[in-house]
């Protein structure tokens, strides 16, 4: 039997969707996939747009990947717009004249920005915001704007003016309708989005209709309204809505809706034998669903039937949602609007802490209708499965919008829910897959996501998928251990509590008083760690050496072959020609590999253990410190060279990151910490990838949290912006030591923030708002730690007793026999096993 | 007839960590574990990271059981009979050590 070919023209997220759920069902080549789409790449996120103007990149945005699709037997063909379909003989062909034949037709073709009809509103500088190709125009024409409108106040449009804003533009949001986001949202939501967003300096202008865009005086462009008023702007976003790619459709008499939309049944087929249509392309129940989940519904209930099997239909898809619009919490659920007959509603204003929720309920108020909540979103997860799955209220359904007196999220138990109930809408998983998950050994937040997806969407449902794990590991009887071993009953948190709160300063103590045991490689470098963290003793001193893992207990990282590495502080990155030489007579006179590391020092490699002692002497005496490399500490602020020699610096971010290495070197914590300051927007010191990163900007420093390059890249989130110094270093001082209180062992910063329960938003509360009254204990922590700061190389060549340890035998003064060199591109390396025997063959 | 020789004095070990000796042109790693009554004695050699670092490892227990554990890759090895804890097929030599007068004796272990 020859193999079925199945046409895909749309390589949106939808489309994609399909692709890939074909790809993870299908028995091993019972079908041939083409993808034909007009874009230049790949599917990408198109919901995460707008993060393309903090930072991320096509590559961080794309859904998949050309690999994936080869290694998948997808074949695909890019900028290549389907021009015809002839559903009688069964093919499209392309622009380019390419000719497909096909069994299954999908259309995923998606949907159109709407441009309203506006005299002028064709000009170079009046854009769209759709495409990774729209963001480009966008960037190149905001970099010569000063001003920037955002025709639309909808989802879309509140999107479009956040892309604007982080492009630094003076931004405007001009809406035809009263209020923002009028579908979602009632009169009162509205009103409080809008004074939310106008405090984040965009400024509002409803009940606005454009009636020409004509040159400007002061900018580029004026807009004239209707009502007689203008508006100068430099660009203009169109984002009034979307309009179903139906033209193909249209053209060859595949059957669409009277306001367009290609017409589909249950199954997602078309009025054309063999042709499906999914995604904001299809129209449904003479409904367009212009939301991610439900084009995912539908790619999977065409790819089901494709395969022949119809137990899954589209019955139409919930239209909720919830997300963070500049920053506001925002979220709309069913009939928002009260608009079902005998409808009636509860609802809850708070003006001073800028909160707003509406309960809409049955006429017999028993059921759930809808809700608006703006500024505390809190509730939309339980108040959807209660509508969803039509369960009754509780007795007084106003608790459920209410601020709870106890401080416990009022609402339904997660327990009540029945196990279909979907928790993640965006992969559509429900409860009982999380169930599941939970019961084949995922217990934590991090596993949940990797087997099923949920809450990698949207991460709207990430509070209740917690919810439903921790309930389900309570069910399982799991006592969720999180012993640091075998020898403490406790977690890191809790003796990094015990510590700080008893003031307890060694491990013995610690042993005596809360664990068993000798200790182990897990509890012993833990302990030291806190201990260092709290109260920054010297490492070496007898009743901490034992502690210290592998590279602390000779301050030195060991190699492979059990010689060590050397790397002294060069804070920022800068370094003198004079230390400069003598770091390289240094590596010249112990014959040490050289290398440039990537936080901008210098590594020495080959060093024996009783070199060490010299070599840093020699490099004190110079006016080095120990750079640290060794512990799980502060690594390096990288710079850029900044203001005082860059054409584009606007700050002096050399200066700043010297201040910052000497404020926190020496700091150990959980895991190391690296910090990375750039002296413009250019970003040349990379600081978004570090778990401190400092951008300087026109008004002073923008903050990134949590970022990290190596195994596992991860952007830092902007947690503040235009900071003076001090404000930025009383941030970081607090952040740095919450970290050091509240994470796990080994757990960089980036994996911390990503479990922190409330995240990003938490850790601005407790950082910036002082939620917890904890700022002034946090920064009193860190002055104690700064305070005993010691350059433990110095103490240690000071001290003769110390110095014992540093030779290969206590009882001799012979070297390491075992050590074995070769050369290359001019340099000593370790021999390999095989050059090795060879060498000693030689020798003997 | 035993051949017990010194290497060191008590006051060189520390509790919790290890030191090298060259004994008899083999390299040992000597441990003391909680007190001067409690020492160890193993091949230096790591047979999993191939280098003579043993004594730089971290000492641990796991119930009754003091071990090393290695600098580079963190394999286990029994202080008592040289065992490894992650890799039954894999063991180091073991050798007699003892304190006479504040000297720190080791002596191969009797066939």
């Amino acid at each position: 039997m020859s193999k079925q070919r199945i046409v895909v023209i749309g390589n949106g997220m939808v489309g994609h969707k399909f692709v890939d759920h074909m790809i993870t069902t299908q028995n091993d080549g019972e079908l041939e996939i083409i993808v034909c789409s007009e874009e230049s790449r790949l599917a990408y996120d198109r919901v995460k747009l707008s993060s393309y103007f903090s930072g991320a990149t096509a590559k961080d945005l794309a859904l998949t990947s050309r690999e994936y699709y080869h290694d998948n037997d997808i074949k695909f063909r890019l900028s290549d717009k389907v021009a015809e379909i002839n559903t009688d003989e069964k093919y499209v062909i392309t622009e380019a004249g390419h000719k497909e034949t096909y069994d299954k037709l999908v259309m995923a073709t998606g949907s159109y920005p709407f441009v309203p009809p506006i005299p002028g509103g064709d000009q170079e500088h009046c854009l769209t915001y759709r495409t990774i190709d729209d963001l480009g125009e966008i960037k190149s024409s905001a970099a010569i704007s000063k001003v920037g409108v955002v025709v639309g106040g909808g989802l879309l449009g509140l999107e479009a003016a956040n892309a604007l804003k982080q492009a630094g533009l003076e931004t405007h949001v001009v809406e035809f309708a009263p209020r923002l986001m009028a579908v979602q949202l009632d009169e009162g939501g509205g009103k409080l989005l809008r004074r939310k967003v106008e405090d984040l300096g965009v400024t509002i202008h409803t009940e606005k209709a454009t009636s020409a865009i004509v040159k400007g005086e002061e900018c580029r462009y004026r807009m004239n309204f209707a009502d007689g008023s203008f508006l100068e702007t430099d660009m203009i976003l169109f984002s009034a809505g979307i309009r179903p790619q139906d033209e193909l459709a249209r053209k060859f008499n595949i059957n669409i809706g009277e306001r367009g939309g290609i017409e589909v049944d249950n199954f997602c087929r078309t009025s054309a034998t063999d042709v499906y249509a999914i995604g904001e392309c299809a129209l449904w129940g003479g409904k367009i669903f212009g939301l991610v989940a439900p084009g995912y519904t539908m790619a999977k209930v065409a790819a089901q039937h494709i395969l022949g099997r119809d137990k899954v239909k589209f019955l139409g898809a919930d239209m909720s949602t919830k997300l963070k619009l500049l920053g506001v919490d925002v979220a709309s659920i069913g009939d928002a609007h009260g608009q079902t007959p005998g409808a009636q509603s509860y609802v809850y204003n708070n003006d001073i802490e800028q909160v707003y929720k509406r309960l809409v309920v049955s006429e017999d108020g028993k059921k759930v209708l809808g809700a608006v909540l703006v500024g505390d979103v809190e509730a939309y997860g339980g108040l959807l499965q209660m509508m969803l799955n039509d369960m009754d209220l509780p007795k007084n359904p106003e608790a459920l919008i209410l601020p709870s007196s106890s401080g416990e999220p009022v609402g339904l138990g997660v327990d009540s829910l029945p196990d279909a109930a979907q928790i993640c809408s965006c992969f559509d998983v429900t409860k009982g897959q999380i169930k599941e998950a939970v019961a084949s050994g995922c217990t934590d937040m991090a596993g949940i996501k990797s087997t099923t997806e949920a809450s990698t969407g949207c991460g709207g449902c990430a509070a209740l998928t917690k919810q439903v794990l921790d309930a389900e590991l309570a069910n399982l009887g799991y006592e969720v251990k999180t012993d640091l071993c075998e020898h403490f009953a406790y977690s890191r948190v809790e003796l990094a509590d015990i510590i700080r709160v008893k003031k307890i300063r060694t491990f013995g103590d610690l042993l005596n008083s809360h664990g068993c045991g000798l200790g182990c490689e897990i509890c012993k470098p833990a302990v030291g760690s806190i201990l260092a963290s709290f109260w920054n003793g010297y490492v070496l001193e007898d009743k901490h050496i034992g502690l210290q893992d592998t590279n602390d207990i000779f301050l030195g990282n060991m190699q492979k072959d059990g010689t060590y590495s050397v790397v002294p502080r060069v804070a920022g990155g800068e370094i003198t020609p004079d230390k400069l030489i003598v770091l390289g007579e240094v590596a010249k006179e112990f014959g040490l590999y050289t290398k440039v590391t990537g936080g901008q020092r210098i590594d020495l490699f080959g060093a024996q253990l009783h070199e060490l002692p010299t070599i840093w002497k020699k490099l004190i005496d110079v006016g080095f410190e120990t750079g640290h490399a060794y512990g799980k500490s502060l690594r390096t602020v990288k710079s850029c060279v900044g203001s005082t020699w860059c054409r584009y610096g606007v700050k002096d971010s050399v200066g700043f990151a010297i201040d910052l290495e000497d404020r926190y070197k020496g700091l150990r914590a959980p895991h190391k910490i690296k910090f990375g300051v750039s002296g413009c927007t250019r970003e040349c010191a990379e600081a978004q990838s570090k778990d401190i990163g400092v951008i300087a900007t026109e008004n002073g420093w923008n903050l990134y949290v949590c970022g990290n390059g190596g195994m596992r890249p991860r952007h830092g989130d902007l947690f503040a912006t235009d900071l003076d110094d001090e404000t930025l270093i009383k941030y970081v001082d607090r952040i740095l030591m919450f970290y050091i209180r509240t994470a796990d062992r080994l757990q960089r910063t980036s994996v911390w923030l990503e479990n922190l329960e409330g995240g990003l938003d938490y850790l601005k509360e407790v950082v910036i708002d002082d939620k917890l009254s904890l700022a002034a204990e946090l920064e009193a922590d860190m002055a104690t730690n700064i305070e005993n700061y010691q350059c433990e190389w110095k103490t240690t060549i000071s001290d003769p007793e110390k110095l014992k340890r540093f030779s290969h035998f206590i009882n001799a003064p012979d070297q390491d026999s075992n050590l074995y060199y070769v050369a290359e591109r001019g340099q000593k390396r370790p021999a390999t096993e095989q050059e090795r025997i060879e060498l000693v063959e030689l020798a003997d | 007839m035993s051949n017990w020789k010194t290497i060191c004095s008590v006051a060189d070990l520390k509790p919790s960590t290890g030191v090298c000796a060259l004994f008899e042109g083999e390299q040992v790693a000597v441990f003391m574990g909680a007190s001067k009554n409690d020492l160890y004695a193993v091949s230096n050699y790591d047979p999993f990271g191939k280098a003579s670092v043993l004594s730089r490892g971290l000492i641990g227990s796991v119930g009754e059981t003091v071990y090393v554990a290695s600098p580079l890759y963190k394999q286990r090895f029994d202080l008592m009979t040289g065992q490894c804890l992650d890799d039954t097929d894999v063991s180091l030599k073991t050798y007699q050590i003892k304190v006479d007068n504040n000297d720190v004796q080791l002596c191969r272990e009797s066939a």
